[in-house]
């Protein structure tokens, strides 16, 4: 079959996906259950997954809950996103030699990522705009980030804090995977329809178990989703975004969001999109080995804007500020798209339950009396 | 500190080039000129405006901007000790080994200013990377119109460069203003702001491109002197500072509005800085 046709798989096939991967090099990263929560973790099986789970996410909320079914894609995003593979939490970036030693840098490993949603494939597409499309890319991310092989899953079930139609990410997945599938749930029976977005996805399932899929079905497949885009949780507010952050600077609002923002930084963790990172630079005890290390930062810590005599955004408002306005405003000057991608994370993981689309309705209800 | 920096990097951007102290010159009480030359191969040459991230061993980096207009590889740059990175590269002696990358960001656009009247105007280390302006004009003296420097420090002592500045008082192809905050005894120079021989100078306001740096408020006092005189916003250019971490564009710490200043800025229009410089703590 070639790229953009369609197949069937069932529960079988899924875990044949997984294994030819695996039998391929690639580390198969998915959706596992863990401490409660789904995360992602590398998966040896289709029975790493979580299957019959599903959960309930709320502002500042996030709770597993048992499906009656069998579906393994059945939740919305966890506290984790691709990010932390493609651009990790912690890395050292560069080291001086170690006297005596040939320390040789550790290959990346090749990643499968698997259950990869509409609005994260976007992030990832947010992520090389930002790291690799400038005059400077960042090697360490694009070595890690050529050669992924994405399995996308096309969102028939969207969660409560999902917004990803306004944002224009999903539920379908958009370009950049190579597999992408669409959970159908029967009863007992889990099957995927499963279309190929790459040479080598497509030469991919025809090595897994799979039959031709029936027109009927892929009807079926296309209703989910159009019906799915219905189902949004939340709505972001229509309009040029930019500008009504950019018009609303001075606004009375970001004090009053300030007095419930804890300035801790959960919505720049959980944010698939969130790049920004702090250097430090360290030696060992003797002072001939140093190392440069690269870590994620948030722009809610007081000393991310410090310069020689303080911080420049001292104030919660201004941090708050900061960071709703670079993700929906100022990202579109800096990199030519929205740094918001419709996930929801932000909100179920903010300890007071902070909601970006009802702070932003809030500032275009000023704009409209205005 | 050690004498190598050739190391391993997973990222070439973050890795620091190895340059050896040529000469350390002492500035005033926290400032010294570092003249720098490669020890293996160099980095492109620096336009005045553009900055470097200059690494003191397991330090860390600071962003400096060049202070020369160096062609030979060499790097010039004037720093002023004010936190533990700057500190150590203020104590580096000559035949020490530091750290360099670059060059990165925006130029001040000496060239784009050709057959203009050049006004400069300094406040305190912000006279570093302004000396780059200086010297550029300077070397290619035809091709501009007058050039005015303006000069302020806290006392007579803070200013750098203060053989130099007495060389450009008595060269008659500059215009020069020094002044002070605080004046001590014998001091033979002016008392006050640099707004103060800025609102004195007769300008031709559609011939005339300023370039300003220094803190933030001496930048905006002086910027709007220039708009009363009837200099367009686009004219007056000014060099900013934020936190700088990777000067490529990907660690966030500069961001001013929607500007990433280490890609953007530092130097930058004060059409596209005023709006931003208004509103506080952006």
């Amino acid at each position: 079959m070639t790229s953009g046709g369609s197949v069937m798989i069932d529960s079988t096939g899924l875990d044949g996906l997984i294994q030819e991967l695996r039998r391929r090099g690639f580390r198969v990263v998915g959706p596992t259950l863990r401490d409660n929560a789904i995360v992602l973790d590398e998966i040896a099986g289709a029975d790493d997954l979580p299957v019959g789970w599903g959960v309930d996410v709320a502002p500042g909320s996030y709770r597993l809950r048992a499906r009656n079914d069998l579906a393994a894609f059945g939740h919305s995003a966890g506290p984790q996103s691709w990010k932390q593979f493609l651009h990790p939490p912690r890395q050292m970036v560069w080291s001086s030699d170690e006297p005596g030693g040939s320390a040789e840098a550790v290959p990346e490993p090749r990643y499968a990522f698997l259950g990869v949603r509409g609005c994260d494939l976007a992030a990832i597409a947010v992520l090389d705009r930002v790291l690799a499309g400038g005059s400077h890319p960042d090697t360490s991310y694009t070595g890690r980030r050529d050669g992924v092989f994405i399995v996308g899953v096309n969102c028939t079930e969207p969660g409560a804090l999902c917004f990803c139609t306004s944002m224009g990410t999903g539920p379908r997945c958009g370009p950049g995977y190579d597999l992408a599938l669409t959970e159908r749930v029967d009863g007992d029976a889990v099957t995927y329809l499963a279309e190929a977005g790459s040479e080598e996805g497509a030469e991919l399932l025809a090595a897994i178990p799979h039959r031709p899929a029936e027109p009927a079905e892929r009807a079926a497949a296309d209703d989910e989703i159009a019906s799915a885009a219905t189902k949004m949780g939340r709505q972001m507010p229509t309009g040029d975004l930019r500008q009504l952050l950019v018009d609303s600077r001075e606004s009375p609002h970001w004090d009053e969001v300030a007095s419930r923002c804890l300035t801790c930084g959960n919505c720049t963790m959980v944010c698939p999109t969130c790049f920004c990172t702090s250097t430090s630079d360290v030696t060992d005890l003797t002072g001939s080995h140093a190392e440069r290390w690269m870590e994620w930062a948030s722009c809610f810590e007081l000393d991310f804007t410090f310069v020689h005599d303080g911080p420049v955004r001292t104030s919660g408002p201004s941090r708050y500020r900061h960071w709703l306005t670079h993700k929906l405003s100022s990202w579109h000057d800096q990199f030519g798209t929205s740094g918001c991608v419709g996930c929801g994370r932000c909100i179920a993981w903010c300890p007071t339950g902070i909601d970006i689309t009802e702070e932003m309705a809030r500032f275009a209800r000023e704009r409209d009396d205005d | 500190m050690t004498e190598t920096l050739t190391g391993r990097a997973t990222t070439a951007a973050m890795a620091p080039v190895p340059y050896r102290v040529l000469s350390r010159v002492r500035e005033n009480a926290d400032s010294v000129t570092l003249h720098l030359e490669p020890v293996d191969s160099a980095l492109p040459n620096a336009l005045p405006g553009e900055f470097m991230m200059l690494y003191a061993f397991g330090v860390g980096e600071v962003a400096i901007s060049t202070s020369g207009i160096n062609s030979d590889g060499t790097l010039t740059h004037t720093i002023r000790s004010v936190g533990a990175v700057s500190a150590a590269l203020c104590a580096a002696a000559p035949g020490t080994t530091v750290g360099a990358r670059g060059p990165f960001g925006t130029s001040w656009g000496l060239a784009a200013a050709a057959g203009r009247d050049l006004v400069i105007v300094a406040g305190g280390v912000g006279l570093a990377p302004l000396r780059a302006v200086v010297l550029g004009a300077l070397a290619a003296r035809h091709q501009y119109g007058r050039v005015i420097l303006i000069a302020g420090a806290r006392s007579a002592r803070d200013f750098l460069y203060t053989a130099e500045l007495a060389a450009w008082q008595s060269d008659s192809r500059l215009e020069v203003h020094m002044t002070v905050d605080v004046p001590v005894q014998g001091w033979p120079g002016e008392t006050g702001l640099v707004t103060e021989p800025l609102r004195r100078l007769h300008l031709h306001p559609d011939r005339t491109t300023a370039f300003l740096c220094g803190p933030e408020p001496m930048m905006r006092f002086g910027a709007q002197a220039l708009l009363a005189k009837g200099l367009a916003e686009c004219d007056v250019r000014v060099s900013l500072e934020r936190n700088m971490q990777c000067g490529v564009g990907w660690c966030g710490h500069c961001q001013l509005g929607p500007l990433l200043l280490c890609r953007d800025g530092p130097v930058v229009g004060y059409d596209v800085a005023r709006p931003l410089l208004e509103v506080e703590q952006l």
